[in-house]
């Protein structure tokens, strides 16, 4: 029995020097095999006790025993230390430049005159006003006479209105809106007009198409205090600033009171600079309390009803927001300048 | 408009502070544009005499002057061809600057020394060109500094005015405001009569009601060709006017003091008698600016007996326009209906100072003041003998009351203003109140003569929040009455459709609704576009029938510079032929690289199919894609090969294709691009989505690849497939398309996966093979499809 046990002693001796010198996975498999697979070389041993004596058995069984789970303990060992080992180098082959940019489509953006008129929009529909809009091609009764603009009126020379011969023009502002919009849902009612408009000149600081944002609040008791309240609410939401408003008599045919807005220059915080000419004011807006006349026009009752409308241009805001210096930018689409704005 | 701060200073107490009458100008509605001085710096200039003069020894065109400056005589060397002795010039002393900054020093001028030099009105920045020295009135103290004798600290005001303010088109106007600003008097001077020399006046008959009183006066034996003094000169100047001979130059003065118009004959030239009527149709007439213009019956005329002298209220005739021979004049004074003047010039694209003030309305107490001033000055200036005024037509104007009730001005406003505050406002207005009752509070009034703009009570309620103070008005919330908005669900905003693109690589572009008629003739060859009057240029001149000749314009720009990679989109309207319908689409183009340069992807350039499936994204959101088809269909603007038309139900909603080449070429391309645009209301249109069971069963997959005739559409191919499957057909899918080696010459190989499910059993083989037996079938009888191993 002594020599058997010396045998094993010897064979888990040269086994887990052999084991411990295994350098891959494959190998030390067919360590495991040779020594305690089916036939293996432990498999083998344990299958001779069976001719031993019972006491013989037992003791020969013990050593055995004790030798294989040595031997799979020192095999599984090996098999954690081979499996980190080849992991590292897996990962370590793997390892890719995260810092080398992504693959493909790049992403977009929107007109800044687009991502301005989306927040107007926004804004007065949070303050429960419909977006409504009418013809780009008008007819001369909605964009001037209903609008108390009759024929040879001086105000027309402030127009530069382009015509198609026909008598029907190219609205020179979003105002006509205001007409059609009390003509199809009659008072009260609360309305903003985005759009194109059109004006037949071209230089430095126009260009012959615009956009306007056009207001119209009517109601049974709508004052010019409101006006003023929604005008500064909403340059305050605007430009994201408690900017100062001033409104300042003006002239439009189609509102009595008229105004224009003036908002503290947001460039320079109203101390003056150049983008306000020094003056510490941008004009911004147009404004007034709806002429009677016009809302006669329309067959809504002046002394039931008052009303108050604004008009603003995108353009203008777009660059008070973004500091663009040059309007004629906007319909280049030079995508250099467009790109500026996603 | 101009206006200066010392002509203002005339007629009412101004103040000291300029920024405070400014700024209380523009809060009133008279906005101050601009603010400028009269004239340049400089220092050191002062009024001097010429005492005498001599030849210069060595040079022909330079004089030798003694000076008197006020303190000592100097030598000065002059080369004015008008310096002679006794007159008052300027002097730029030794040490002095000019003011475009030149410094005046001793000089030795051919050998003879000067203190000093004499001045034209260029050289002091008075006028932009000048000949010889300025003169400058004799009444001058010699030696005073030449800023405060000639009043060149004087500030000019430019006034941007509102149409409704033609009362404000004069000194006296503004004056007006002022003084109802700071609630003083306006120092209104006195304007003695001019007592007649002789009796002699020209007859006048007024035949139109457009003219309501024309007042004139003939002025006899006047210098011919006479000059306006500086001071007259200077007062134009100071308002933009030019000056041209005295009796021009006074007519011009009194409408810039008093908002008058007026006009004066050369008396010589006019025959037998003045008639105001209205044109002949298609009479002709010759104008001061040199112009001939044929006349409608609508517009108003002066005519003599012989034919028309002016366009009244707008300019003057060449025949009978003083000139420098001029002894004999008739000066008018008239008053037109502003209806009678309105738009009149602008037909002929004459816009006057004269024309300006009568459509806005002038004061219609104002002619008899007008002529009085006039012939006072023109005695002053140019001598003469004046006979009386002769005074034809209405001498005074009835207005028709206005009412203003208290509680409207509440009302309007939002902001109580007390009755005596109003009554004040309303008297410092010159608006007079004929009666008022009180409880409540009713004023009766009755405007100025010189206001046109107040007819109606708001018209009133502005003046008075006008004078009030717009500012003074607390800003107050609405109070609205909650009630929510309704959203609609099937309609997907344009919002969604442009950030799908954006998200999708496009930049969004705003091009001209308007455009260039050749490149959208030549893309749209057939459709007729409506046409602009007074386009802004040849190439803006017709309304867009489609995005394409924009999106393409700016795809061409940006292409030439240098942008490899061109993905635009717009939103926007395009007018049909007649203009009688505008539809809102959402149009693109791309061309160049598909992906922007990088590293880990092949630089290939966009095709159909890659905007193709842009197109497809955006149908998704439908939520009813399924139903869109894209028809092989030719478009002029497209290669023929590559368009497709986009169909829902039977009706078409779009195009897309490639750009054609020809247009490709002739637009100088240098990639072509791929277009498409889609009808935003007709497409976007969604259902709301409805649960369907989702299948607990396996999804049994099947790959068939067929042998087809290479023109064989995709389409015809999935149609059959899925009516031969049936509803157990769950999707369909390509995911090959082969020609080459071991498919036959003219056919193609395409490989279809089949995704079969019932939703309440598992699929036995038997029934997916039967189905996939009927496809097979039924593509080898229709499409003479053959099964590939």
């Amino acid at each position: 029995m002594t020599v058997a046990s010396n045998d094993i002693e010897v064979l888990v001796a040269h086994a887990t020097a052999e084991i411990r010198a295994c350098s891959n996975l494959a190998d030390l498999e067919q360590i495991r095999i040779r020594l305690l697979g089916k036939k293996g070389e432990l498999t083998n041993q344990l299958k001779s006790l069976g001719q031993m004596e019972p006491e013989a058995r037992r003791i020969a069984g013990a050593v055995i025993n004790t030798a294989k789970e040595q031997l799979a303990a020192t095999l599984d060992s090996r098999r954690d230390g081979l499996e980190s080992e080849q992991l590292a180098k897996q990962l370590a082959s793997e390892t890719i430049d995260v810092t080398l940019p992504g693959r493909g489509q790049a992403v977009g953006g929107l007109h800044p005159v687009t991502r301005v008129r989306q927040r107007i929009e926004k804004l007065f529909s949070r303050a429960g006003f419909t977006v409504v809009d009418g013809p780009e091609i008008e007819d001369d009764w909605h964009n001037f006479e209903a609008l108390n603009i009759p024929g040879n009126h001086p105000a027309r020379a402030m127009h530069d209105t382009f015509y198609f011969g026909d008598g029907r023009l190219l609205r020179t502002h979003t105002s006509p809106v205001q007409v059609r919009a009390m003509q199809k849902m009659h008072a009260p009612l609360r309305v903003i007009a985005p759009g194109r408009v059109y004006r037949c000149d071209s230089d430095m600081t126009h260009t012959p198409m615009f956009h306007q944002v056009e207001g119209l609040v009517v109601d049974e008791h709508i004052s010019f205090a409101n006006l003023k309240a929604v005008l500064h609410d909403f340059m305050k939401s605007f430009f994201e600033a408690d900017v100062g408003m001033r409104l300042r008599p003006s002239y439009f045919p189609f509102t009595e009171p008229s105004a224009e807005v003036d908002i503290s220059c947001v460039a320079c915080d109203g101390k003056g600079c150049r983008v306000c000419k020094q003056t510490g004011w941008l004009e911004v807006a147009g404004c007034g309390m709806v002429h009677p006349n016009v809302l006669r026009s329309v067959n809504i009752d002046p002394e039931r009803y008052t009303g108050y409308a604004f008009g603003m241009g995108v353009e203008r805001l777009t660059m008070l927001r973004y500091k663009v210096t040059d309007i004629r930018l906007y319909f280049e689409n030079d995508i250099n300048f467009l790109k500026q704005f996603n | 408009m101009k206006i200066s701060l010392q002509s203002l200073s005339r007629w009412v107490d101004t103040g000291q502070d300029v920024p405070a009458l400014s700024h209380a100008l523009t809060m009133a509605g008279l906005e101050i544009e601009g603010q400028s001085t009269v004239a340049p710096a400089m220092s050191g200039i002062v009024v001097a005499k010429v005492l005498a003069t001599t030849k210069h020894p060595d040079a022909e065109k330079l004089t030798v002057c003694r000076v008197y400056d006020g303190q000592q005589e100097v030598q000065i060397v002059c080369g004015a061809s008008n310096v002679r002795a006794n007159i008052n010039v300027p002097l730029a002393t030794v040490g002095s600057t000019l003011p475009n900054g030149m410094q005046i020093k001793q000089a030795k001028l051919r050998g003879v020394e000067s203190f000093g030099m004499l001045c034209s009105a260029k050289e002091l920045g008075l006028a932009e060109e000048s000949q010889g020295l300025l003169e400058l009135p004799d009444d001058l103290q010699i030696g005073q500094d030449i800023v405060r004798a000639l009043s060149l600290d004087d500030v000019i005001f430019e006034i941007n005015l509102t149409p409704n303010r033609g009362d404000c088109m004069s000194v006296l106007g503004v004056a007006r405001e002022v003084a109802a600003q700071h609630g003083v008097q306006l120092a209104m001077p006195e304007q003695p009569a001019i007592k007649a020399n002789h009796d002699e006046v020209f007859p006048v008959v007024i035949e139109s009601e457009g003219c309501t009183k024309f007042v004139s006066r003939i002025i006899r034996n006047i210098n011919p060709g006479s000059r306006s003094p500086f001071w007259l000169q200077e007062q134009l100047r100071r308002s933009g006017v030019r000056s041209i001979n005295a009796i021009v130059d006074i007519t011009n003065y009194v409408m810039l003091e008093l908002g008058q118009p007026m006009h004066a004959y050369d008396l010589a030239k006019l025959q037998s008698g003045i008639v105001v009527r209205q044109a002949g149709a298609d009479e002709q007439i010759a104008l001061l600016d040199g112009k001939t213009i044929t006349l409608k019956p609508d517009v108003l005329v002066i005519a003599d007996h012989h034919q028309a002298v002016a366009l009244a209220g707008v300019m003057g005739g060449l025949t009978t326009a003083i000139s420098d021979v001029t002894t004999d004049v008739l000066l008018e004074v008239a008053l037109f209906q502003p209806d009678a003047i309105a738009g009149r010039g602008r037909r002929y694209g004459l816009v006057t100072d004269a024309s300006q003030r009568f459509e806005r309305g002038v004061d219609f107490n104002l002619q008899e003041r007008a002529i009085e001033l006039a012939t006072q000055l023109i005695l002053e200036c140019a001598q003469g003998q004046a006979g009386p005024t002769h005074v034809t037509g209405q001498s005074s104007i009835v207005r028709r009351p206005i009412s203003l009730r208290h509680e409207r001005i509440d009302r309007v406003l939002g902001h109580v203003i007390s009755i005596d505050e109003v009554t004040g406002i309303l008297a410092s207005l010159g608006i007079s109140i004929i009666s008022e009752s009180k409880n409540p509070m009713v004023w009766q009034v009755v405007p100025p003569s010189w206001r046109f703009d107040l007819s109606i009570e708001e018209d009133l309620i502005e003046e008075v929040a006008r004078i009030y103070g717009y500012d003074r008005i607390p800003a107050k919330a609405e109070t609205v009455a909650t009630h929510l908005q309704p959203i609609t669900e099937t309609q997907i905003p344009v919002e969604r459709c442009a950030l799908l693109l954006v998200d999708r690589g496009y930049q969004e572009a705003i091009t001209y609704s308007f455009t260039d008629p050749l490149l959208q003739t030549a893309l749209l060859p057939d459709a007729l576009a409506m046409t602009l009057s007074n386009p802004i240029s040849a190439e803006m001149a017709v309304m867009r029938l489609s995005l394409w000749p924009g999106l393409i314009q700016a795809f061409q720009q940006n292409q030439k510079r240098q942008q490899s990679r061109v993905r635009l989109f717009e939103t926007g309207r395009q007018f049909s032929g007649d203009g009688s319908q505008e539809t809102t689409v959402i149009a693109g183009v791309a061309g160049g690289l598909l992906l922007s340069k990088q590293w880990a992807a092949p630089s290939t350039q966009v095709d159909f199919y890659d905007v193709k499936a842009d197109i497809e994204a955006l149908l998704v959101l439908t939520g009813r894609a399924c139903l869109f088809t894209f028809e092989k269909a030719t478009h002029p603007a497209l290669h023929p090969g590559q368009s497709a038309r986009i169909v829902c139900e039977g009706k078409s909603v779009g195009w897309i294709g490639a750009l054609s080449p020809m247009l490709v070429k002739s637009l100088d391309l240098v990639y072509p691009p791929v277009l498409f645009e889609l009808d935003l209301s007709v497409t976007f249109i969604t259902q709301i989505p409805e649960f369907k069971e989702i299948s607990k069963f396996p999804l049994v997959r099947r790959d068939l690849a067929v042998q087809v005739e290479e023109g064989t559409q995709f389409a015809e191919i999935a149609d059959l497939v899925r009516q031969s499957a049936g509803p157990l057909l769950k999707e369909l899918n390509i995911f090959d398309v082969y020609q080459g080696a071991g498919v036959e010459k003219g056919k193609k190989s395409i490989a279809l996966g089949l995704n079969l499910q019932d939703t309440s059993r598992t699929l036995t083989d038997v029934e997916v093979d039967a189905v996939v037996t009927r496809v097979v079938n039924h593509l080898a009888q229709r499409l003479d499809a053959r099964l590939r191993d």
